[in-house]
């Protein structure tokens, strides 16, 4: 078993995963997805040697590329390229979503400023504008009047690229200073996290502080559901707690973070992650 | 040791790997290491749109 690791730089999460395979003994190799030139009609020595890809690229757009790639070429990945397309956007995963009927905030979706502010007015002050692309919290409007959404459409079309022209518009939820992120592998979620910040955006990388959730039965239902509804593998999803409504998942990561939610959980994440990966090619080899 | 390609400083590369990334100790430049066997490190890429989870 050769397991190959697709990278676009070493961070906190690769190496806790290198080192969980040098302790199990499971052979693998870095890849740096900037060092890539594909000869897309087949896979040379350096892929030929590897049985399963884990995409760990902090670049989506690369990560995605090598993905279909290699699935092209017959090798498992984790996640696919069909689950990671899904992921990376907020349109598609929200309409995966509503497709298997898992709650998920009112969202949506217009292609000129004056229709978006007639949506953003539809779902009522606040609101938040997404780009339907992107992370980590970047680019996140919540729009207070309408003189605010003008503004933020107006940059949006003006200094944005083609994607920004696409309006995602969600209605913005209440949610207690902060939200929740499960980590499903597979059919079940491992551990979650409550992400707190006097600030709306709730993200670790604009600062938020983490704290063990617990997974009542409830909360890992609604998230199993939301994996399956993207296609399943191992997944972050961000959910929110509205007053009303219970549970809505927000979004879904592909290629999660995860250094900051080992240490709340007491799950060691990694491990879960490689199990499933390496059970998984195991699988597939027996078939 | 390595040298800052921004301002020359010594940066120890000791217990890192290639890809991570590391601060200058002088002027606090994100480099990426390149090379261990013969110490390296670049200006480390800045955050792209496509970066993230």
């Amino acid at each position: 078993m050769r397991l190959a690791i697709l990278t676009s730089r070493i961070r906190v999460e690769e190496k806790i995963l290198i080192e969980a395979l040098q302790k199990r003994g499971v052979e693998y190799e870095i890849i740096d997805d900037g060092e890539l030139l594909l000869d897309l009609a087949g896979a040379d020595k350096r892929w030929s040697a590897v049985d399963a890809v884990l995409c760990r690229s902090v670049s989506q757009s690369r990560g995605l590329a090598v993905l279909h790639i290699l699935e092209h070429w017959g090798l498992p990945t984790f996640n696919s390229a069909a689950v990671t397309t899904v992921c990376n956007d907020k349109l598609l995963t929200t309409l995966a979503l509503l497709r298997e009927n898992v709650p998920t905030p009112r969202t949506m979706l217009a292609f000129e400023a004056h229709t978006a502010v007639q949506g953003i007015e539809r779902l009522g002050y606040p609101a938040v504008l997404k780009p339907v692309t992107g992370s980590w919290g970047r680019l996140l409007a919540r729009v207070n009047d309408r003189d605010a959404a003008e503004a933020v459409l107006e940059h949006q079309e003006t200094l944005g690229g083609y994607q920004h022209h696409i309006h995602y518009i969600q209605e913005y939820v209440a949610k207690p200073q902060r939200d929740i992120r499960a980590f499903v592998i597979g059919e079940r979620v491992i551990c979650a996290i409550y992400r707190s910040s006097a600030h709306w955006v709730t993200n670790t990388a604009r600062g938020a502080i983490t704290s063990n959730c617990p997974v009542t039965a409830e909360l890992n239902d609604i998230c199993v559901r939301a994996a399956r509804a993207v296609g399943g593998g191992i997944l972050a999803v961000d959910v929110l707690e509205d007053e009303e409504r219970g549970f809505l998942v927000n979004e879904i990561n592909a290629t999660m973070e995860f250094r900051n939610s080992i240490a709340p959980t007491g799950v060691d994440i990694p491990n879960e992650m490689l199990d499933y990966v390496l059970s998984g090619v195991r699988e597939e080899a027996v078939l | 040791m390595a040298h800052c390609p921004e301002c020359e400083a010594e940066v120890s590369l000791q217990g890192l790997m290639i890809g991570e990334i590391v601060y200058c100790p002088d002027c606090n430049a994100e480099l990426e290491v390149l090379n261990i066997d013969q110490p390296k490190v670049a200006l480390a890429p800045q955050v792209e749109e496509d970066w993230g989870e």
